[in-house]
Order: C-alpha cells, then structure tokens, then sequence
C-alpha cells in the first residue's frame, strides 16, 4: 500500500496552490494591504453556537483569526489581511478539515459591498494564477468569472430554491437543513453568486441592515455550489455584541457543548473600532475550485488521516 | 450505540427495526450553522431507498447481521428449505427473501445465508453455478440466418439465452451475479 500518494498529481496540486496563495499576497499587498501575523493560541474563543474549538492546555487553537484582526482595527490599523491555519473540531468531510487554512481581510470605514468587489478581484487574480483567466470548470460545467457576480437575497434564494420562506424555515428549524440540500447547490453556476441579507439571528457579529433590522449585513460567496466565503458588515457595539455572546453561549449551554468565558478584552476594545467590514475566506476550498477538485483532500499536503 | 461521528459508506445500523446500510455519506456545515450529516440508506430486507439527514447528537443502534454457510435441501409450497452446516438446524426461508438466488438454487448447493435478528433476509449463491438446460431449441447445422442466441430453460426453471450449439442435457456454467450464460462443461 503506498497510502501518501493517493493522489498520482498531488505535486501538481501543490504547485498550483503555491501559485494561488501567492497570488493572493500580492493582490492584497497591491490594494494596499499590511499582512498581519497573529497568534493561533488564545485564551478563549468567539462564543459561537456551531462551531467547537480544540483546547490547547488551558487555552484553544482559534477557530478563526477573528478577534485578534479586530483588536488590531480598533488599535488603528484600516486594511489588514492574514492566512493562517485555524482549528474546528469534528468537521470532516470532502468539503471540510479539522485543521485548514483561511484568508481573513478586514477594512476600517468600508461596507460588505466593499468586500464583494475585492473577492471579485481576488478570485480573479488567483484564477489567472493557474491560466484561468474568465472561468473555471468545476463538477462538470463551466463558471464564468467576468463581469458583475450575481447578489441574491437569503429571502429571495429560499423563494425560488426552497420548500417554504426563510422564515418559515427559521420556526420550523429547518433553515440550515434547506439551505444545504435545496438552496446552496443551485449557487453560483452561470457566474458567482453572493448570498446576502443573512436573517438578523444568522449573523451573531455582523451589522444589522439600515431600515431592515430583520436581516444583517452578512454575505456568503459561492461559485458553483461550492462556499468560499462569509463577510460581515461588522457590529461594534460593544453592548449589543456581548448580548448577542450571551445568546450563542445559551445555546451552547442548552447543548451541553464547552462554554468558555466571553472575550472580554476584544470587548472592551471593540468601542475603538471604526466601521469596518471583514470576511473569511477558505483557501484550501479556493484551491479546489481551481484545480477542479472535488475534495478538499486533493488541495492540501496531508489529511489528518495520512498523519 | 453509533453516533453521527460514526456515519461512513457501508455501516450498517437499524431504523424502525429494519436493517439498512448507508450508501451515501456526506458531512455539511453551512457557513455559521449546524453540522448536519446527509445520508442516503438501502433497507437491506426491501431494497428500498431512504434520505436522511441527522444532526449532530443523534444516535443509531447498530444493526447486527450474520452471514451463516447452509446448504440448500429442498422447496416446500413457496418456501425453500435450508441445513445450517454448522449446526445441523434446518429453517425455511420465504422465496421474497430469496430473491434472484431461487433461479440457482439445485440441492446440495452451498450458498450464504444473511441473518437479522435470527431471521433469514437474504441469500448469495456462489458466483458461478452449473445447471443442465432441460428445453431449448434444436440447433440446426449451417444455418446462418438465425441470431447468435437462443432462449434455453435449466433444471431450477430459470430461461436464459445460451448460444445457439447448447443443446437439451448439457451443462452449462452460469455467473449468477448477472444471471448470464457463461460457458459450456464439457464431459
């Protein structure tokens, strides 16, 4: 058995991702960018209802770089970009890993508006990276990547795609189950589509929308099926964001999951921050829609069940 | 006891008493969500197909089967009546849970036996059986017009297509995984 060459083309693979991430460094170093390096190993996490960290001691792998980029907008920093390995447990799939690797950017006095234009560009540039300049063939069909992406509302995609409306959905706790089986598969096929206008209780960190306090300022990306991404209007109230930590770690609490104690320092600083917008990004998924891939297995170096 | 973490291609676990084994498996998150682990399941004793999606803190009982070595006695009405080889006991099995395995089935054959809860639910038959064609056409000698097959019927009843030189008597092999002729034993 030779188990570590699963893939005949896996140095194919790792080149090409070289490309890609480098491709992204420069992207962001060209839009004016200061690429940030901060710690994996923090005291707490952001409380949030699905997603379950891995203790590191007495402290936890962070599940995303998140606190910490905005401690450093709130200290002044306006464009700030990171990649780094972030930790969740118990997500593994041909879609996911316990261990992968994020893009997170973030601009002070910028909306989520400001975020769809850059992963325009992004997606682009690291397509071009690998000689793939207007679209991408992925699962069989063909994404076209130029001109504007499509931006459809959470409301308007469970009108057209799903069994009943968003709301009802949400009473009859079925809005994650709609979304996977019915909703997201239908994204972003002709060009990428941008899912916006998340439900305001789906968005625990994102702003909510001027004159329709019912949605956040929340957006996911997909292209072909596939979620590269989720961006935020940030909240920085810091008053309305530990009400909305104290929510999460209700749930977690009526879920017998971990609760750790709230970030208090992020807090405190968040009073600081300007308005700003901020997204996470997979890399290892950008990877695998640019080789074609239809695991996140082939995009990466080792799968945790190689080690 | 299983849990969702334990979901994968091929377990077998048992719903509302029946045995089913996952043929697909998918685990989902979407963006800030729930882990929701997709499914789909082949009811072992029907064959029919079931979706399933669970959520993170379902359970699943295991479905316990046995595959038991028995060789084929005789049929009874619309049942057929097996010996366990290991121990000697003798059970009958309904010709639904037979399945195809009825159209091979000649005494003595040794076949595998698959038990749920001690109940027989469903038979494997050797790959390849010999059984002797009982009726099928004579052939006639250089005559090129005919097609290249021709409908035979073997000792179990079965009727397959053998090639045209097969005659009444002979016996022929048989894949049973296809039901498909597959050669001629000579001697």
């Amino acid at each position: 058995m030779n188990g570590i060459r699963r893939f005949p083309n896996r140095h194919n693979s790792l080149r090409a991702r070289a490309k890609i991430v480098n491709a992204v460094r420069s992207f962001f170093e060209k839009n004016g960018f200061l690429e940030v390096d901060t710690p994996q190993r923090i005291p707490v996490p952001i409380p949030e209802s699905h997603i379950d960290v891995m203790p590191s001691g007495s402290w936890v792998l962070h599940p995303s770089p998140e606190i910490c980029m905005k401690r450093l907008l709130a200290d002044g920093l306006e464009r700030i970009f990171q990649i780094c390995h972030c930790w969740r447990d118990g997500e593994r799939g041909s879609l996911h890993l316990p261990e992968f690797s994020m893009l997170e950017w973030y601009r002070a006095h910028a909306d989520y508006f400001a975020l769809m234009d850059d992963c325009e560009g992004l997606v682009r540039a690291a397509a071009a990276a690998v000689g793939k300049k207007y679209e991408v063939g992925w699962n069989g069909r063909v994404v076209g990547l130029d001109g504007p992406w499509e931006r459809l509302t959470v409301r308007d995609a469970f009108s057209r795609f799903g069994e009943m409306t968003a709301e009802e959905a949400l009473e009859q706790n079925l809005f994650d189950e709609i979304m996977v089986c019915s909703i997201e598969p239908m994204l972003g096929w002709e060009r990428p589509t941008f899912l916006l206008e998340y439900p305001a209780q789906r968005g625990s960190l994102a702003r909510l929308k001027a004159g329709d306090p019912c949605v956040a300022e929340r957006f996911e990306l997909y292209i072909g099926g596939l979620e590269l991404a989720n961006a935020y209007s940030e909240l920085i109230d810091p008053e309305e964001q530990r009400y909305r930590f104290i929510q999460e770690q209700g749930f977690r609490r009526n879920s017998s999951k971990p609760v750790y104690p709230l970030p208090e320092k992020f807090l405190q600083e968040l009073s600081g921050m300007p308005p700003s917008a901020g997204i996470a990004f997979g890399i290892d998924r950008l990877v695998m829609l640019l080789l074609g891939a239809s695991s996140i297995d082939e995009a990466v170096a080792f799968t945790p069940e190689e080690l | 006891m299983y849990t969702v973490a334990d979901l994968r291609k091929g377990l077998k676990i048992t719903i509302d008493g029946d045995p089913y084994i996952v043929t697909f498996f998918e685990f989902s998150k979407p963006g800030k969500g729930q882990a929701l682990y997709r499914t789909k399941m082949r009811n072992m004793i029907n064959g029919t197909s079931l979706d399933r999606t669970y959520r993170s803190g379902e359970t699943f009982e295991p479905a316990h089967l046995e595959e038991r070595t028995m060789q084929y006695l005789y049929k009874e009405d619309t049942n057929y009546c097996f010996m366990d080889n290991q121990s000697y006991e003798q059970i009958s099995i309904s010709e639904d849970a037979i399945g195809d395995a009825k159209n091979f089935l000649i005494d003595n054959l040794e076949v595998d036996v698959l038990m749920f809860q001690e109940k027989p639910i469903g038979v494997t038959t050797p790959n390849f059986v010999n059984l002797r064609v009982v009726k099928t056409d004579p052939w006639i000698k250089g005559d090129t017009t005919g097609s290249d097959s021709k409908p035979a019927t073997v000792e179990t009843g079965y009727v397959l297509r053998v090639p045209p030189f097969i005659e009444e008597g002979e016996l022929i092999t048989i894949d049973t995984r296809t039901g498909e002729y597959s050669t001629r034993v000579k001697g």
